[in-house]
């Protein structure tokens, strides 16, 4: 019935990291299955190692949330999980990615990825077309519905990033005069009307105003109960406020993983402690 | 909580089943296509070059077995009569000509392009380039046009002062001798001169407006003019495209062909006098191109293009270079 | 010390009067040779023109039908046969070419022909249509004209997609669109304004070339339709008529470098300032 239904079993066919196991069976409650499972993860832009030996698992449902300073190869890290660098020559990823058990870093098809893994850019990236067309673009890559039927699916995915209600009326205006906030929701809802199991954001906050940051917020509430959010932040109070899990990465490498509430309040290793005490960064 | 993931999941997506595979076999070959149309595209731009000068070499081949190289670059004789051809008369009225016409434009186009980027107050430079430009805009048919019937019998009047004096100095005094028809390779040279101006001078005001504004400005502090600021700061910064510029204006100038063509006179017999007719490899080849009955001579005037790009493609080569040069260093400076 | 700076402020006063000056050269004939056009062309005009064909030669009348027609035509087709090989190639570069060295080897082979005399592109056109066909014919004059308006329309093309920029075009492979899709709808249509500028400038650049005509489409005294015949255009017609004796075909060559001129420049300042501006927005 759900797309995933190896989800039950892709627990066990995963290679569990002991460091990682160990941590999550602290708390029982919140244990769910894994839905992206990363081990022994290095990539290299030409010469630069900019991911080392990073292995960690991402739990389906949960926001996921990577916080580290500039350069710590937080961001290269997300977009590894949808093959965004597959554009750049010279650019390589080695080791185990796997998405509901399976591989994703091998030779299969890019689409199919994608379509399963959303992603969302720090910048609102509008295309330069109307808001309607905006998320019916996606939709046809993959489907043809009916007018009634695009219809609908552009008014839920639209509902879903919280937009409905402001740009029901303009569906046919240029999605770039929307306000900045606007276009980052619109964006959201372009990628959710492809219907991922996995959305990806890429700093989606640091481009916008307070209060266009908390609607997002908000949004991811309502989106991971049917998505997986993974996040990448600079800003640790977001990290704190609006994710399960949190990630700290530094120089390439993951220094701590764990529950956000743990890792906020007693994190374990010293660098993890200086780094959300503001002493670099 | 995964039945209620997947509730709205069917919702997001009503036709979950198999929509995505299919829609995805339709992509692959169109975007196999669309990247082989791309590819051949640029494929067929870039061998354009190449296709130009093989055809027009092909075509010259009856009067290279005829003639050889040196024989026809170095034979003044272009007689269809007797089927004898040499290029030497328009080799000499291509070069002068567009010597004339560089010697009047680089000065003065580089006169406005200082003017524009550095002089000029904020509102008036948009109207000046602009206007420039639109000299640029203008069909070279109605350079020659215009040089034909309204400059020529203007500078036909003036012709007589300058044989008067400048034809009475010894030794450059033989350029300037003759009947005052008011066409001929100075007039020539005249208006390749104002065609060429707006390009030449639009690439230096381009390259003088990019020069790094620290640079300017640090010299501006101390104490330098304007003028120093141009000739000494500016000008050695971007000497390599400004070369470049030159170059493109001299390539525009040896291939000229229409407004040449008008006021020329096409003479093929060789004077040592700038107001005397003469004629250009392209302003024979307009001329002559319809007319010419035998093969030979057909393949004669194809020769002619030939020998022009060979020469307007080395130089081109040059102005391309050199102007990348500066984009290049500006690049790495950053 | 003090001449020393009288002296340099002397000089300095000399080179701005004489730059002025050049500047004024160079307006003087701009404004010299648009006014003759002008007073001769208007002079010129005459209803006839554009209802009747030529006249024979050394007959009264007027008239300019079939080069009007025929100059149309050869736009037309080079528009047909350049434009999607020149968006294609600039396209190449942009989006696949990126600055690896075929793409630049491409680039200032390009960059060449932008500047190649328009006679050499004549000869060309000669060499691979007129001479194996065995007479003149309007596509030969389309071909090198084409060949004219190519690289303008490429370079214009790599500039304006390259100005994309990479955020719209990563958002749309993140949803997993190909690369056909990514270009034909994102891309192409965020650079539009850009690229229809090149294409522009390409058109006014060809308008009023006149030499390779010569060799390839020559000229028709009648009014012809067909492409594989030499047909009348309004460049070679100013060409043939200006020097004839007769004083109706001097003004008709006029009126047709009035006409041409107004073409060309219309073109190109409906190129700069409409969709100039929308490009820079």
């Amino acid at each position: 019935m759900s797309p995933n239904q190896s989800q039950g079993t892709s627990a066990v066919k995963i290679p569990v990291p002991a460091k990682a196991a160990s941590a999550e069976r602290t708390d029982g409650e919140l244990e769910a299955a894994v839905k992206i499972a990363v081990s022994d993860l290095n990539f290299y832009y030409g010469r630069f190692h900019a991911i080392k030996n990073v292995s960690v698992q991402i739990r389906e449902n949960r926001v996921t949330a990577f916080i580290g300073p500039s350069g710590c190869g937080k961001s290269t890290l997300l977009r590894i999980l949808n093959r965004m660098y597959d554009l750049y020559p010279g650019q390589r990823a080695e080791g185990g990615v796997t998405l509901d058990g399976e591989d994703i870093l091998g030779p299969k098809s890019l689409a199919n990825l994608r379509s399963k893994v959303g992603m969302v850019f720090q910048k609102p990236t509008p295309f330069p077309m109307s808001i309607y067309e905006n998320i019916a673009f996606g939709i046809r890559l993959y489907e043809r519905p009916s007018r009634s039927e695009m219809d609908e699916r552009v008014r839920l995915a639209l509902t879903k990033a919280s937009l409905w209600d402001e740009v029901k009326d303009k569906l046919s205006q240029s999605a770039v005069r929307l306000s900045g906030g606007q276009q980052q929701r619109l964006c959201i809802a372009r990628a959710l009307a492809i219907g991922p199991e996995v959305l990806l954001l890429d700093e989606p906050c640091s481009a916008l105003d307070p209060v266009s940051t908390a609607k997002i917020e908000e949004l991811w509430y309502e989106l991971k109960r049917s998505c997986t959010l993974v996040v990448v932040t600079h800003n640790m109070q977001q990290a704190a406020r609006a994710s399960d899990y949190t990630a700290f990465m530094l120089d390439g490498s993951l220094v701590e993983f764990s529950e956000t509430s743990k890792l906020f309040t007693t994190p374990t290793d010293p660098r993890t402690e200086a780094y959300i005490t503001g002493r670099f960064g | 909580m995964n039945g209620s993931d997947a509730a709205v999941r069917v919702d997001m997506r009503p036709m979950s089943g198999q929509p995505k595979s299919s829609s995805r076999f339709w992509h692959l070959p169109g975007d196999f296509l669309f990247h082989q149309a791309a590819v051949l595209a640029a494929f067929l731009a870039a061998a354009a070059l190449f296709a130009t000068v093989i055809a027009i070499a092909y075509d010259s081949r009856i009067s290279i077995e005829a003639f050889g190289i040196w024989k026809f670059l170095k034979s003044s004789e272009w007689n269809p009569v007797t089927q004898t051809f040499g290029a030497f008369p328009f080799i000499i009225g291509t070069l002068v000509s567009s010597a004339i016409a560089m010697i009047l434009a680089v000065p003065i186009s580089f006169g406005v392009a200082v003017f524009i980027s550095e002089i000029a107050p904020v509102w008036i430079k948009k109207p000046v380039a602009g206007a420039i430009e639109l000299l640029a805009a203008i069909p070279s048919i109605v350079y020659g046009l215009w040089g034909l019937l309204v400059f020529a019998p203007v500078f036909g009047q003036m012709e007589p002062w300058v044989s008067h004096y400048l034809g009475a100095i010894p030794g450059i005094g033989l350029l300037f001798q003759g009947p005052p028809v008011g066409i001929g390779m100075l007039t020539a040279g005249i208006v390749l001169a104002i065609m060429i101006l707006p390009y030449i001078s639009s690439i230096m005001r381009d390259v003088f407006i990019a020069v790094p504004a620290p640079l300017r400005e640090s010299s501006y502090a101390m104490g330098a003019t304007t003028w120093e600021v141009a000739w000494q700061i500016i000008l050695p910064y971007t000497r390599s495209a400004v070369i470049g510029g030159v170059f493109l204006g001299l390539g525009r100038a040896l291939g000229e062909t229409m407004a040449v063509t008008f006021v020329i006179g096409n003479s093929n017999v060789l004077s040592a006098s700038l107001l005397m007719p003469s004629a250009t490899i392209p302003s024979v080849l307009a001329n002559e191109f319809t007319e010419a009955t035998t093969p030979l001579y057909l393949s004669s005037l194809i020769y002619l293009g030939l020998i022009l790009i060979a020469v307007t493609l080395v130089v081109r080569f040059l102005a391309v270079l050199l102007i990348r040069r500066l984009g290049r260093r500006e690049g790495t400076a950053t | 010390m003090k001449s020393v700076v009288a002296r340099r402020h002397a000089v300095d006063i000399v080179s701005k009067v004489l730059m002025g000056v050049a500047t004024v050269i160079g307006i003087f004939f701009l404004l010299w040779i648009i006014w003759t056009t002008l007073k001769f062309g208007i002079s010129g005009m005459h209803w006839d023109l554009f209802t009747k064909d030529t006249p024979p030669p050394g007959t009264d009348g007027f008239g300019l039908r079939n080069a009007f027609v025929g100059s149309l035509m050869l736009l037309g087709l080079s528009l047909l046969i350049g434009v999607p090989i020149g968006l294609m190639a600039g396209t190449w570069l942009a989006e696949y070419g990126f600055h690896s060295r075929t793409a630049n080897a491409v680039r200032f082979i390009n960059d060449i022909m932008l500047s190649a005399p328009s006679i050499e592109i004549g000869l060309f056109a000669y060499a691979i249509v007129v001479a194996p066909m065995g007479h003149f014919s309007a596509l030969a004059g389309s071909v090198a004209l084409a060949v004219l308006m190519i690289p303008i329309i490429v370079r214009t093309t790599d500039e304006m997609l390259s100005l994309v920029g990479s955020d719209m075009r990563e958002a749309a492979i993140a949803l997993g669109a190909p690369n056909s899709v990514v270009i034909t709808k994102i891309t192409w249509k965020a650079a539009r304004a850009g690229i229809l500028t090149g294409i522009l400038i390409g058109l006014a650049r060809i308008s009023g070339e006149t030499a390779p005509l010569l060799f390839t489409a020559l000229n028709n005294q009648f009014f012809s339709g067909n492409f594989l015949r030499p047909i009348a255009n309004l460049p070679v017609v100013i060409f043939q008529f200006a020097l004839s004796p007769y004083a109706n075909w001097q003004q008709m060559a006029w009126a047709a470098a009035f006409i041409t001129v107004l073409f060309v420049l219309v073109i190109s300042l409906f190129a700069r300032v409409v969709l100039g501006t929308q490009v820079t927005k």
